[in-house]
C-alpha cells in the first residue's frame, strides 16, 4: 500500500517537474514594471506564446540597469536587459556580458536604418522641450533660441550624469554646436532653474508650475492629452532638429535562457507586444503595430531633423563631454 | 561579562556593516587610475560652507522656541509640537516639493527670491533640522526640576535671569551633540543639494559620490570622495566630543512645571514672535504637501500594500536600532572616560558620516555572489535603516540611560537584580519614556526615506516613498501628491500614539 | 502671624480645606500620612499655587494674588535647593539680589550667613560636591540672606542621618530664637517634630484635622488617628 502511495506521489513531483515552466528573468526600469506601465500586459501576452513565464526585475532607470550588470558581472541572475538607450549600448557592449540578439534587423522601425547586431530597438522619442502655453506664449524654436532666450522664462534640466534625458541633452548640444558647446551652456545658464537628477523630479517642478519649460520627450503632451484630457503641455519643435532616444533590449551571453530570450526578443518586434507600448509606456513603437496610434498621438510633433551620436562615439568621448559641461557650469 | 559581549556584537555589527560597505569598494577603486581632481577641494568647501550655515541658522532659530515652548502653556501647543516631528518623516523630494510649492515660483511668495541655489537649501535644512533642534532642546529643558523655578520665584528673577543660571547650564551641555548632529545631516544631505542647488555649482561630497556611483561608475573616485567624507566627519565628531560637556544627570519632573517667570509683555511678545517665526517656517510647507495630495489620493492595494510594508520595514528597523542603541548607551553610560566613548559615538554617526549609497553598493558587491539579493533585500533594507536611524535613537537614549544607570546600577546589584528580571522590572518601566520616543523618531526615519529601497530594487518591497516615485516615474504627479499626504498623516498619526502612549505610561 | 481660613484648593480628585493659625515666632510641625496635602499646604502659603477660596494673610496682609517673591517667606524644599552650576556662594548671593550686583554691605552679609551655618570653607565649591547635610545649610543661608519673617520647611532633613537631623534643627532653632521667625516645618520623622516643634498639626485628606501642642499630641490619649499614625 505504502509502495504504491509513494509511487504515485513521486510520479506527481516528476510530471511537476517535466512540466516545471521556464522563466526568463528581464532586468529593465522600474517605470516599465509599476501597474501603470507595459510590463504586466507584455508578461501576460508573451506567456500565452509559449509554456514559461518572465520575472521582471525593475531596477531605478537605464543607468542603474547598466550598473546592476556592472556590479553583477558574469553572475548576473538577467536572462535579458530591457530599458537601456543607445547613449549606454557601447558601454553596455564593453561589459563583455551581452551576446548577438540573431534577430532580423529589418524588423526594426526606427527613423534611422538599424544597425546593432547586439541590440534590438523597442521604443524610441525625440528629446523634446516641453512648455506650458499658460505661461508661455511663444516657445523656443530652436535650440539657439532656446539658449539666447529670455532668462526670466527657465526651463528644468536634468543632470547628463545620473539620467538619460539629461546626457540626451549633453549630446544634443555637443550634436548641434561641436565644439562651441561649453560657451553656449554658459549662454543658457541664467535660463536654468535647477538641474535635477532624473527626469521625475524636473518633471514635478514643472507641472508645479515652477518654471515654463523642461526637457522631455516628444511624446508627453499624448500623456496629458489621454489620461488627463489637456493640451496645456506641448512640445517645441526645434529648426536645428532634436536628439534622438532609441531604448533596447539585449540578451545575456551566459545567460542558461538564451533560446527563451532570442524568442522574446523576436516577440518584442510584433504587434502583439508594441501595441501596448504607446499608451503605458508613452513612447513611439520601434516595430510593426496593428492597432493605430490613439488621436493624441497625431497631435505630436514631428521633428524635421534627427540627431544621434552612434554609441561608440558615445563611449569615447563622454566623460570628456560630461567634463566640459561641468567646467562651463561650475563658475 | 555578558555586557562587554553585547557591547562587542553591537559594536562588531555596526562597524562591520560599515566595513563591508566601504572596503569592497575601495578594493575596487584600487585597482584603477586615481586622478586628483582639482574639484575635490571646491566641493568639500561648499559641504562644509553649506553644513555650518545650515546648523548656525537652525540652532540659533531653534533656542528661543525652544525656550518659548518651554515657558508657555498655549492651546495648540501639543499639536505644535507633533508637526515639529513630520519634516524628518517626510522623504526630501515630498519635502522639497512642499517648499517649492511655498516659496518657489508657483508659490505665493512667486519669484520674489530664487531658491534654487544656497537660499533653498538653507530653507530645506532649516525646515528639517530647526523643529529637531527644538524637540531635543525641549527634551533637555524638561528635566529641570520644579524646585528650580520656585526658588526662581521666590528670588524674583527676571526672565533672562532665569535663562542664565537655571535654562542656559541646562542647555550648554547638549548644545554641542544637537549642533554636531544636524552638521553631519547636513553634510550628508542630498536630495535638497541635489534639486535645490541649482546645479553642479552646488556639490557636496554626499552628491558627488552618488554621481560618481551612477553613470560613471568610478569606484577609484567614490574611493576618493568616501574617504574625504570619513574624514571630514570623523573629525568633526571627535572634536565636538571633546567640547561636550557631561549630561548632567537630573531625574525627569513630572507633567506640566509651573513657571512664574516671562509674564512681562516684552516677554510675551518675544516667545509669541519666536513661536510663530517656527510655525511660519514648518507648516506652510507642510500645508502645501496636504492641499496638493487632497483629492489625489487613491485608495488602492498598491497604497494599502506600500503603506503595509512601510510599517512593517519601520516597526523592524526600529526594534533593531533600539537594541543597537540600548546597548552602546549602556555601555558609554558605565565608561565615562574609556577610549570606547569615540568609538561608540562614532558607531552611531556611521550612517551620516558613511553614506548609504556607498554602504549598500558594498554590500551588493561583497554579498551578491553568495546569496540572491533580491530575497534578502528585505533583511539589508532593515538593517540600512536601522543605522540611518541609531543618531536620532541615540540623541533621546543615552542622557535617559545614564541617568538611569547612575541612580538604579547600585541598588540593582545590591539586590541582586540581574539581566532579564532587571530588564523588565527596572529598566523598561523606567525607560518608557525615552524608548517610546526614541522608537517613533526611527520609525519616522525609516518612513521617510527611500534610497535603500532604491538600491535593492525589488517588485514586492514598494514602500510608501517608493510608491511615490514609482508614481512620478509614469506621469502620474497628482497620484504622487496623494500618496505623499497619506505618508504624512501616517507619520502624524504615528507621532500622535507615541505621544498618548509614552504619557500614559509616565512614571512620577 | 500666619492665618489660613477655609483655604480650598483640589489636586487631581482630592478636594482640600485647610484652617490653620500660627502665631509670630512659632515652630509648628506638620504631620501625616503621604499625600495628605503637607506639600500642598506650605505651596498655597508660598503662593506657589493658588487657592480656589478662603482667604491666606501672613502678617495681617491678604496674600492673594500676591506673586511669591513678594510674600514675606522663604523656603526651603527636600531637593533641589540650589542651582548645580553655581558654586555656594553664588548661590547664596543670588537670595540677596538675582543680578548679583551686591554692594559691600550685601557681600558681607551673604559672607555672614555662610560662617552662620558653617560653609564658609565651601563658599567656590558646587552644590554636587556637597554632601546632603550641607547642600541644605545652603538654602538655610540663602534664607538668612533673605531675611523674611517666616520660613517653610518641606521635609528638608529626610536624607540625613539622625545626629545629623539633630545638628540642623538645632541650626534652625537657633536662627529661629534670633530672629523670631515663623517656621512651619513638615516632616516624617516625629521625633524631629517632638525636638523641635511647639505645636504640631495633623494633616489628613487634604484637611488639617488636629492642631495640639507637641506634649499632647505625643500622649497616649491623643486622638485615635494620630496614635494610628504614630504607632501602627
Amino acid at each position: 500500500m505504502l509502495k504504491i502511495f509513494s509511487a504515485i506521489i513521486a510520479s506527481v513531483i516528476f510530471a511537476s517537474l517535466a512540466q516545471a515552466k521556464e522563466t526568463l528573468t528581464i532586468y529593465t526600469y522600474e517605470s516599465f514594471v509599476t501597474e501603470w506601465g507595459p510590463g504586466g500586459k507584455i508578461k501576460e501576452a508573451f506567456e500565452k506564446t509559449c509554456d514559461c513565464s518572465i520575472e521582471w526585475v525593475g531596477l531605478g532607470d537605464g543607468v542603474a540597469v547598466l550598473n546592476r550588470l556592472k556590479l553583477e558581472g558574469a553572475n548576473t541572475k538577467a536572462d535579458l536587459v530591457l530599458g537601456l538607450d543607445t547613449s549606454l549600448t557601447a558601454e553596455a557592449i564593453g561589459t563583455g556580458l551581452f551576446d548577438k540578439h540573431g534577430v532580423d534587423k529589418a524588423l526594426a522601425r526606427t527613423p534611422e536604418t538599424w544597425t546593432d547586431d547586439y541590440f534590438m530597438p523597442y521604443d524610441y522619442a525625440h528629446f523634446s522641450v516641453i512648455y506650458d502655453t499658460e505661461k508661455m506664449a511663444v516657445p523656443p524654436k530652436s535650440l539657439d533660441e532656446l539658449v539666447n532666450g529670455d532668462p526670466a522664462q527657465k526651463i528644468v534640466l536634468e543632470d547628463p550624469r545620473s539620467s538619460t534625458p539629461g546626457l540626451g541633452f549633453l549630446l544634443w548640444m555637443k550634436a548641434v554646436y561641436g565644439d562651441r558647446a561649453a560657451e553656449q551652456w554658459k549662454k543658457l545658464q541664467p535660463r536654468i532653474l535647477t538641474i535635477t537628477p532624473g527626469w521625475s523630479e524636473a518633471y514635478g517642478l514643472f507641472t508645479k508650475g515652477e518654471a515654463p519649460m523642461v526637457l522631455s520627450y516628444t511624446t508627453s503632451p499624448a500623456y496629458h492629452m489621454v489620461a488627463e484630457n489637456t493640451s496645456r503641455y506641448q512640445a517645441a519643435s526645434f529648426s536645428d532638429g532634436h536628439y534622438l532616444q532609441i531604448e533596447v533590449a539585449g540578451l545575456i551571453e551566459a545567460s542558461p535562457e538564451k533560446v527563451l530570450a532570442q524568442k522574446f526578443l523576436g516577440f518584442m518586434m510584433t504587434p502583439a507586444f508594441q501595441d501596448i507600448i504607446p499608451t503605458t509606456n508613452w513612447m513611439l513603437p520601434a516595430g510593426a503595430t496593428d492597432t493605430a496610434l490613439p488621436d493624441a498621438f497625431g497631435k505630436l510633433i514631428v521633428p524635421a531633423k534627427t540627431l544621434l551620436f552612434s554609441p561608440d562615439e558615445v563611449f569615447k568621448n563622454r566623460r570628456a563631454w560630461v567634463d566640459e559641461w561641468l567646467n562651463a557650469m561650475s563658475k | 561579562m555578558l555586557r562587554n559581549l553585547t557591547l562587542a556584537i553591537a559594536l562588531g555589527f555596526i562597524l562591520g556593516a560599515v566595513a563591508l560597505g566601504f572596503l569592497p569598494l575601495l578594493w575596487l577603486g584600487s585597482g584603477q587610475a586615481f586622478h586628483f581632481d582639482a574639484y575635490l577641494p571646491r566641493v568639500v568647501a561648499f559641504t562644509l560652507k553649506q553644513a555650518f550655515l545650515s546648523t548656525l541658522l537652525s540652532v540659533a532659530i531653534a533656542l528661543p522656541v525652544a525656550l518659548a515652548l518651554a515657558r508657555r502653556q498655549f492651546f495648540g501647543r501639543e499639536a505644535l509640537l507633533k508637526i515639529f516631528s513630520v519634516p524628518l518623516a517626510l522623504p526630501a523630494i515630498v519635502a522639497i516639493l512642499g517648499i517649492v510649492g511655498v516659496y518657489g515660483n508657483s508659490g505665493p511668495f512667486g519669484g520674489l527670491f530664487s531658491i534654487y541655489g544656497l537660499t533653498g537649501i538653507l530653507l530645506a535644512h532649516v525646515f528639517f533640522n530647526m523643529p529637531l533642534a527644538v524637540r531635543l532642546m525641549l527634551t533637555r529643558l524638561e528635566t529641570i526640576p520644579a524646585e528650580n523655578f520656585r526658588l526662581a520665584a521666590q528670588l524674583n528673577f527676571s526672565t533672562g535671569q532665569v535663562f542664565r543660571f537655571i535654562e542656559w547650564p541646562q542647555l550648554s551641555s547638549a548644545i554641542t551633540g544637537i549642533a554636531s548632529l544636524i552638521f553631519l545631516l547636513c553634510t550628508a544631505s542630498f536630495a535638497v543639494v541635489l534639486i535645490l542647488g541649482g546645479g553642479p555649482q552646488a556639490t557636496t561630497l554626499e552628491v558627488a559620490i552618488y554621481q560618481s556611483l551612477r553613470l560613471d561608475f568610478d569606484p577609484a573616485r567614490v574611493s576618493i570622495l568616501a574617504l574625504a567624507q570619513l574624514i571630514t566627519c570623523g573629525l568633526l565628531v571627535l572634536v565636538a566630543g571633546q567640547f561636550a560637556r557631561e549630561i548632567q544627570v537630573i531625574p525627569p519632573m513630572l507633567a506640566r512645571i509651573r513657571r512664574w517667570d516671562g509674564q512681562s509683555g516684552f516677554s510675551k511678545a518675544i516667545d509669541g514672535w519666536a513661536i510663530a517665526l517656527a510655525v511660519g517656517i514648518v507648516a506652510p510647507p507642510i500645508l502645501s504637501v496636504a492641499l496638493s495630495g487632497i483629492g489625489n489620493i487613491r485608495p488602492d492595494g498598491s497604497l494599502l500594500w506600500a503603506s503595509a510594508t512601510s510599517l512593517l520595514i519601520g516597526l523592524a528597523s526600529a526594534s533593531l536600532s533600539i537594541a543597537l542603541g540600548w546597548v552602546l548607551a549602556e555601555s558609554a553610560a558605565r565608561q565615562p572616560r574609556s577610549f570606547l566613548k569615540p568609538a561608540i559615538t562614532l558607531a552611531c554617526l556611521a550612517s551620516l558620516i558613511m553614506p548609504p549609497a556607498v554602504l549598500a553598493t558594498g554590500w551588493f558587491v561583497t554579498l551578491s555572489p553568495f546569496a540572491d539579493m533580491s530575497r534578502y533585500a528585505f533583511f539589508l533594507v532593515v538593517i540600512l535603516n536601522a543605522l540611518m536611524a541609531l543618531p536620532f535613537v541615540w540623541s533621546p537614549l543615552h542622557p535617559a540611560i545614564t541617568d538611569s544607570v547612575q541612580r538604579h546600577d547600585r541598588l540593582c546589584s545590591s539586590l541582586g537584580l540581574r539581566g532579564f528580571a532587571r530588564l523588565k522590572l527596572i529598566d523598561l518601566p523606567v525607560l518608557r519614556k525615552p524608548i517610546g520616543l526614541a522608537f517613533l523618531m526611527a520609525v519616522i526615519v525609516s518612513l521617510g526615506d527611500l534610497s535603500p529601497i532604491t538600491l535593492f530594487g525589488s517588485d514586492t518591497l514598494v514602500t510608501l516613498p517608493a510608491l511615490i516615485f514609482r508614481q512620478m516615474g509614469n506621469y502620474r504627479m497628482n497620484d504622487a501628491a496623494g500618496t505623499a499626504l497619506v505618508l504624512a498623516a501616517f507619520c502624524f498619526a504615528l507621532i500622535t500614539l507615541a505621544q498618548r502612549w509614552s504619557q500614559r505610561h509616565d512614571q512620577a | 502671624m500666619i492665618k489660613l481660613e477655609n483655604v480650598g484648593f483640589r489636586y487631581e480628585d482630592m478636594v482640600m480645606n485647610f484652617n490653620l493659625q500660627v502665631a509670630k515666632g512659632e515652630l509648628v510641625g506638620i504631620i501625616g500620612p503621604s499625600g495628605a496635602g503637607k506639600s500642598t499646604l506650605l505651596s498655597l502659603l508660598a503662593g506657589f499655587d493658588d487657592p480656589v477660596s478662603g482667604r491666606i494673610s501672613i502678617g495681617g496682609a491678604d496674600m492673594e494674588g500676591v506673586a511669591p517673591d513678594q510674600r514675606p517667606v522663604s523656603m526651603i524644599f527636600q531637593d533641589h535647593n540650589g542651582f548645580a552650576h553655581l558654586d555656594v556662594w553664588t548661590n547664596v548671593a543670588l537670595g540677596v539680589s538675582p543680578d548679583l550686583k551686591l554692594d559691600p554691605q550685601q557681600h558681607e552679609r551673604v559672607d555672614g550667613a555662610l560662617a552662620r551655618v558653617g560653609l564658609s570653607d565651601f563658599r567656590t565649591r558646587k552644590p554636587t560636591e556637597l554632601s546632603g547635610g550641607e547642600k541644605q545649610r545652603i538654602a538655610i543661608a540663602r534664607a538668612l540672606v533673605r531675611d523674611k519673617p517666616v520660613l517653610l520647611l518641606d521635609e528638608p532633613f529626610t536624607a540625613l542621618g539622625p545626629a545629623l537631623r539633630r545638628a540642623m534643627l538645632d541650626l534652625i532653632r537657633e536662627i529661629q530664637t534670633e530672629r523670631k521667625l515663623t517656621v512651619l516645618m513638615i516632616t516624617h520623622q516625629p521625633e524631629d517634630a517632638k525636638y523641635a516643634a511647639s505645636r504640631i498639626a495633623f494633616v489628613q485628606n487634604g484637611r488639617i484635622t488636629h492642631v495640639l501642642p507637641t506634649k499632647q499630641f505625643f500622649a497616649a490619649s491623643a486622638p485615635a488617628e494620630i496614635s494610628a499614625y504614630l504607632r501602627g
